[in-house]
This record gives C-alpha cells, sequence and structure tokens, in this order.
C-alpha cells in the first residue's frame, strides 16, 4: 500500500519526484500522526518552508511520500504531541520560521541559544530580543546532583552540553542541548547556484561529506530528471563505501579507547589511515569532499588509486581478523560494552533510529536496499542486524559492516563499467522538486530541495540521521554510570554539526 | 593480542619523516611571537583543541595526527583537556554565533604566554558559511590569530608543518 493510500489529501504538488509530495489540511495532517502514533509509519524528516511545513513519510516495506501543511497564522497541529521524535523538529522550525506546533509538549527553543541578531531568520527576521535563560528538565530526589558538561569538551569532540542528574555514580537523567554547531545552512542555501549548493551540502558533516553529496546530487537528478551514467554510478559507491569503512575502523578503535583498551585503537587509526590514503589515492582528497556531483562525480579515478584500494583490501582482510577476535577475547574490555548503554528495540523502531544505532536494536531499515539507489542494486551484500542494542552489538554491526564494504568494494572494482563520469545537470527553467535518501555510516542523510524558475536552489533541507539517534543516547544512558558516558556517547558518534546544520 | 604485539615490534616504525615547519607559517610567525617566550617553554607545546562549530572534518584529521604515521607527540606537541594547561589554542570552525562566547572563555582561560592557531578555511574567513546570520566568519574575529593553516580541512602533513613552525619560530 503506498502511503498516500490511507492520507486523505487535497492535491498533489507538480513536478515533486521521484515521490509524491501532498497538499493536506487538518484531515490528512492528523490522519499522519495517527499512523506515526500507530507505528505504521516512519518520521523522515519535518522541516519548514514560507508559512508551510512539511513532513517526509517511510512505509518500510515500499514508500515514501511527503505532506504539505499550509499554516494559518503560524501554526500546524503538533506532531510531537503524539509523536516524540517529532520534538525536536518542531522546537527547530519554530527557531528559523517563527511557525508554531499547536499543542507541542514542549515550546522551548532548540537551536537559537540566544546569541543571534536575528529572530526566524528564515522567517520575519526581526531583530533578536533578550531570551529567557533555558529551563532544563528536572529531576527532584534528595540525593540528586548535576554534572553540567559542554560546549567545550576535554577532547577533539563537536560542540555540545549535556546536563546530567546523577544519584552518586548513576545517572537518573540526561538533557541534551545542542545547537553550538548552528552554521545557518538553510539559509545560504536559499538563492545558492546548483554548483555552491552541492560544495555546501558536502560540508554539513565532514565525516559524511560523500554520503550527503550522495544524497544532494540524486535529489537535484530527480528534480532535473537526469541519470549519474553507469560510470559514475559505481565510482559513487566506492567512494561511499571506503568512507563507511574509514568512519567504522575508527569508531572501533575510539569506542575501545573510551574503555581504556588502547591498543585497540593505535592498531584500527593505521587502517583508517591507510583507507583515506588509498581514498586520496583515488580521487585525490583524503574524505573525498566535491569528489560526487549532481550529474555524476567530478574527477575519474586514477589508476595509482585502483591498485592503492586493492592493496588496502588485502591488508584490512589480513589484519582485521586478528583486531575482532582480540576484541572477542580480552574479558576486560567486554566487560565494558556488554550491556552498557542499551537501546530498547521498540524504541529504534519508533524513532526510525538508522546505521548501526538502529541495527543493533534490531531495526533492520537500510537506505541501499530501501528505496535503494543505484548501483546498490547490482551488488550482493548483507545488512547485520542484532537485538541486544548495547555497546557491544553497536560495535559489532560496525565490525560486520566493515566486512560488507570489503566485499562491496572488491565487487565495485570488479565490474566498474567504462565510459562517461558525468552528465550535464543544468537546472531548468522551471520549478520542480528532488528528494532523495543514501545511507551514510550512521544512517540514512535526507536530502531535500527545490529549484526556483531562475535555476537556483530556493529551499534545501539536509536531515542527518542523527536527529533520531540522539533523543535515544538519553534514554540509553539512564542507569547507566557517570564513567560509562563517553564510551555510550561513542558507541553513538552522533553527528553534531549534521544535526545543527 | 601476544600476537598483534609481536608484530607491531617486528615490523618498521610507520612514522613518517618530519616534513619541517612551512616556510609561509614561520613568515606569520616571524611577526608575533618573541624571543622570551620560546626560552621558556622550550620546545614542547601544549595545545586544546575547540571545534568553534566546524563540519567535524578538520576535527577528523586533527585526530590523524596522533596515528602512528604522524605521531605528533614525537615534536613535544602533545593536546591536552584543560585550556588552563594549554600553550597552544587550536581552533577549528567557522565561529558559530553560539560558540563564539564558548571560545572567549576558553581563551581567557588560558595562561600567558599563548598562540592561537587557526585551522581550515573556515577559521580563516569562514569558507562557504560565511556571511550567514550564524557565523561570526573566522576566528580572527573573536580573538587574536598568531597562524593560519589553510585547507579544507587541511591535511595532518600541513597541520603538522603548521604547528613545527610554532616550535621553530624565529
Ligand atoms: S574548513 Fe572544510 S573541513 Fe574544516 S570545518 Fe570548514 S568545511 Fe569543514
Amino acid at each position: 500500500m503506498t502511503v498516500l493510500g490511507h492520507i486523505p489529501y487535497i492535491s498533489l504538488a507538480g513536478g515533486h519526484r521521484p515521490w509524491p509530495r501532498a497538499l493536506v489540511g487538518d484531515e490528512g495532517w492528523h490522519a499522519a500522526i495517527d499512523r506515526l502514533a500507530a507505528g505504521e509509519l516512519t518520521l523522515l524528516g519535518l522541516w519548514g518552508d514560507a508559512g508551510t511545513v512539511h513532513m517526509a513519510l517511510l512505509d518500510e516495506a515500499s514508500d515514501i511520500a511527503v505532506l504539505s501543511y499550509t499554516c494559518n497564522d503560524g501554526k500546524y497541529p503538533s506532531v510531537g504531541a503524539n509523536h516524540a521524535p517529532a520534538v525536536r523538529f518542531e522546537r527547530a522550525i519554530r527557531d528559523l520560521f517563527g511557525l508554531d506546533a499547536a499543542g507541542s509538549p514542549d515550546t522551548r527553543p532548540w537551536l537559537d541559544l540566544g546569541f543571534w541578531d536575528v529572530e526566524q531568520p528564515l522567517g520575519k527576521r526581526a531583530a533578536a530580543r533578550k531570551t529567557a535563560s533555558y529551563a532544563f528538565l528536572p529531576a527532584e530526589g534528595e540525593a540528586l546532583h548535576q554534572v553540567a558538561v559542554g560546549p567545550v569538551h576535554a577532547g577533539t569532540i563537536e560542540p555540545g552540553h549535556f546536563r546530567f542528574t546523577a544519584n552518586g555514580e548513576h545517572i537518573v537523567r540526561l538533557e541534551q542541548r545542542l545547537g553550538y554547531a548552528h552554521k545557518g545552512v538553510e539559509s545560504i542555501m536559499a538563492g545558492a547556484s546548483l554548483e555552491q549548493a552541492a560544495k555546501l551540502a558536502s560540508r554539513v558533516s565532514g565525516d559524511s561529506t560523500v554520503a550527503y553529496a550522495f544524497a544532494f546530487a540524486m535529489a537535484a537528478e530527480a528534480a532535473l530528471q537526469v541519470q549519474a551514467p553507469p560510470r559514475a554510478q559505481y565510482l559513487r559507491a566506492l567512494a561511499a563505501e571506503l568512507e563507511r569503512l574509514a568512519n567504522h575502523l575508527g569508531d572501533i578503535g575510539a569506542i575501545c579507547n573510551d574503555a581504556s583498551f588502547a591498543l585497540m585503537h593505535a592498531q584500527t587509526s593505521i587502517l583508517r589511515e591507510r583507507t583515506l590514503r588509498a581514498a586520496d589515492a583515488c580521487f585525490g582528497h583524503r574524505l573525498m569532499m566535491d569528489v560526487i556531483v549532481p550529474g555524476g562525480v567530478a574527477r575519474e579515478i586514477s589508476p595509482d588509486g585502483i591498485s592503492q584500494v586493492r592493496g588496502l583490501l588485502a591488508e584490512i582482510r589480513k589484519i582485521f581478523p586478528r583486531l575482532v577476535e582480540l576484541y572477542d577475547n580480552t574479558a576486560s574490555l567486554q566487560d565494558r560494552t556488554v550491556t552498557t548503554g542499551i537501546v530498547r528495540p521498540e524504541y529504534a523502531r519508533r524513532f526510525g533510529a538508522g546505521g548501526f544505532v538502529g541495527r543493533a536494536s534490531g531495526r533492520k531499515f537500510d537506505a541501499r536496499r530501501m528505496p535503494g539507489y543505484l548501483p546498490y542494486g547490482d551488488l550482493a551484500f548483507e545488512t547485520p542486524v542484532l537485538e541486544a542494542g548495547d555497546v557491544n552489538a553497536r560495535v559489532w554491526i560496525r565490525i560486520r559492516e566493515v566486512e560488507q564494504s570489503l566485499s562491496l568494494i572488491e565487487q565495485i572494482l570488479g565490474r566498474l563499467p567504462g565510459g562517461k563520469i558525468r552528465v550535464s545537470a543544468e537546472p531548468k527553467r522551471a520549478e520542480c522538486e528532488g528528494l532523495a535518501l543514501a545511507e551514510a555510516f550512521r544512517g540514512d542523510v535526507m536530502a531535500w530541495l527545490r529549484f526556483d524558475a531562475d535555476g537556483r536552489v530556493a529551499r534545501c533541507h539536509l536531515r542527518d540521521a542523527s536527529w533520531f539517534q540522539w533523543p535515544l543516547l538519553e534514554t540509553a544512558i539512564k542507569d547507566n554510570i557517570v564513567a560509562d558516558f563517553p564510551l555510550c556517547n561513542k558507541s553513538f558518534n552522533c553527528s553534531y554539526s549534521g544535526h545543527d546544520l | 593480542m601476544r600476537r598483534t604485539l609481536f608484530e607491531s615490534f617486528a615490523h618498521g616504525p610507520l612514522t613518517e619523516p618530519s616534513p619541517g615547519a612551512g616556510e609561509a607559517e614561520l613568515a606569520e610567525l616571524a611577526q608575533s611571537v618573541n624571543r622570551a617566550a620560546r626560552t621558556t617553554l622550550g620546545r614542547s607545546l601544549s595545545i586544546r583543541q575547540v571545534d568553534a562549530g566546524s563540519c567535524n572534518g578538520c576535527e577528523l584529521e586533527i585526530h590523524a595526527l596522533s596515528n602512528a604515521f604522524y605521531d605528533i607527540e614525537r615534536f613535544g606537541l602533545r593536546f591536552v583537556a584543560s585550556p588552563r594547561h594549554a600553550d597552544v589554542l587550536l581552533v577549528t570552525g567557522p565561529v558559530t554565533k553560539n560558540m563564539r562566547e564558548a571560545l572567549l572563555r576558553t581563551y581567557n582561560a588560558m595562561p600567558e604566554p599563548k598562540w592561537v592557531v587557526a585551522a581550515g578555511t573556515c577559521a580563516a574567513n569562514g569558507g562557504l558559511f560565511a556571511g550567514s546570520y550564524a557565523v561570526a566568519g573566522g576566528v580572527k574575529n573573536v580573538i587574536p590569530v598568531d597562524l593560519h593553516i589553510s585547507g579544507c580541512p587541511p591535511r595532518p602533513v600541513e597541520l603538522l608543518r603548521g604547528l613545527l613552525a610554532l616550535l621553530e619560530r624565529p
């Protein structure tokens, strides 16, 4: 059944591809909320526009659709009131657009921390007023104390604030306060040329630059109805899998390091560095920024790069299994990771958590399969799933995905098609819109954009997987000890920048 | 574990030769550093890193400085957790307005003498985010900068070259 099959709508927006965008009134909007609350649909995104809010919905079996609700007096019925994953989006929409979620359970600001000169920068752009101090959620009890951490942390980490309420060693409540990395990406996107916008999309979260460029390019191509040539599709997947490999290798070591097992970190850092060097040899940039562009890829792969990647595969295949054995056989390490920071499967499902956070808690979703995109349909790979939901399970998902990425890279090199690497992706002189999902190492990235009649990007919204994972970290850490927070946090490795935008 | 440890002994070091200090960086520093400071601190520096709203790409390459290939500590450069222990503030990102105050406070918490290194295009001038309502547009708009290391992100070798210039400053 299609998503729109159950939702009454007024009309379909023209030129939205590849899935439909429907304009809905109260009835349709509430029908969607009911289906979300009943667990029949998954929220993919909720974002603002001029006087309108859009909601992207996923039917995990088969379909995607976007609903648009036109706000009267700047108000729309709150989704978060019945479906918690929407709450932070609604707070962000209010900060940026000044649109209010009527009936929302939490009306505190989210991205606007009171330091901007303007209010509602994508809405009425009024001069900022003095804001009231932020009220953290209460936790009451005789022996409770609070620990405030951040936005500047002790290591080389992105900025964010964590407010712990603890009873002795045990965490009773964690509340996150994010937004410190907010750069106003959506406002710079508005009116940008396609080329400029693609560059910007590549810099939303540096660790996922390939995945963002991939999602953005696919959304633009959907809107413009062009398709990247086969060789470009394979090169894109090569870059995407190298990125996944580098991140997973780095994460596995960093998680062990946070459990004071430095040897693993030293070893996986070597493999990560070799991966980045192979990427550099292939595409001329260690993180492969700006390699994927609308219409294809910007650069042909160097022959030396291909042989380096083959060497990389051989080396990882030789060393990695030993590291996995080491992980599995070190009791002091297992003692830290097993049963620590559990995400309950029903939460992972409800929040539509992607990547290793979702898969370690039984949610199998993988954007490479559903909705699926080229060239993954031609390639064989498995999506590992576990149920335990603890730090250990999130490590194991990464281990299994390293193995899958190695196999994918081998398949890609084995059948790399010849031919062009890029077709022209010139914006047309007509309004059109596109939506795409790409699977980053930490989960699905959603890109949505609209071109205006001058061929510029009128609006672009990029949604990181972290939006649905950060709230789960709050639940996972409850009843754990304060000292295990870095370990749990690293096992999630959410993006601050990707979330704050 | 034993096998992994033995093998680490057996194969040669992975460490890259020192890239030496960069010319451009030395020239930039020549204006800002005095000799007295050098004698006080000798050839070792403690670095405190602050992400002032980067995309996290710069952080990834700063992390790489600690791997076996670059092994930054062999030069007497080390990362510390508190600004109170730091000689150098290494800043990335376009400095979001939401981070401006936190950056300033971190800087103020450092004892004299101190240096500020701005790493990456964003830290230099705001990069692609310049002009947004939400960014201050470069570290120098908030605190005085002694050294810029360019790149998006700067490669680890470039970061190393820039930081070594601090040690070999005139
Ligand atoms: S300079 Fe480049 S890599 Fe560094 S924070 Fe800016 S966009 Fe990211």
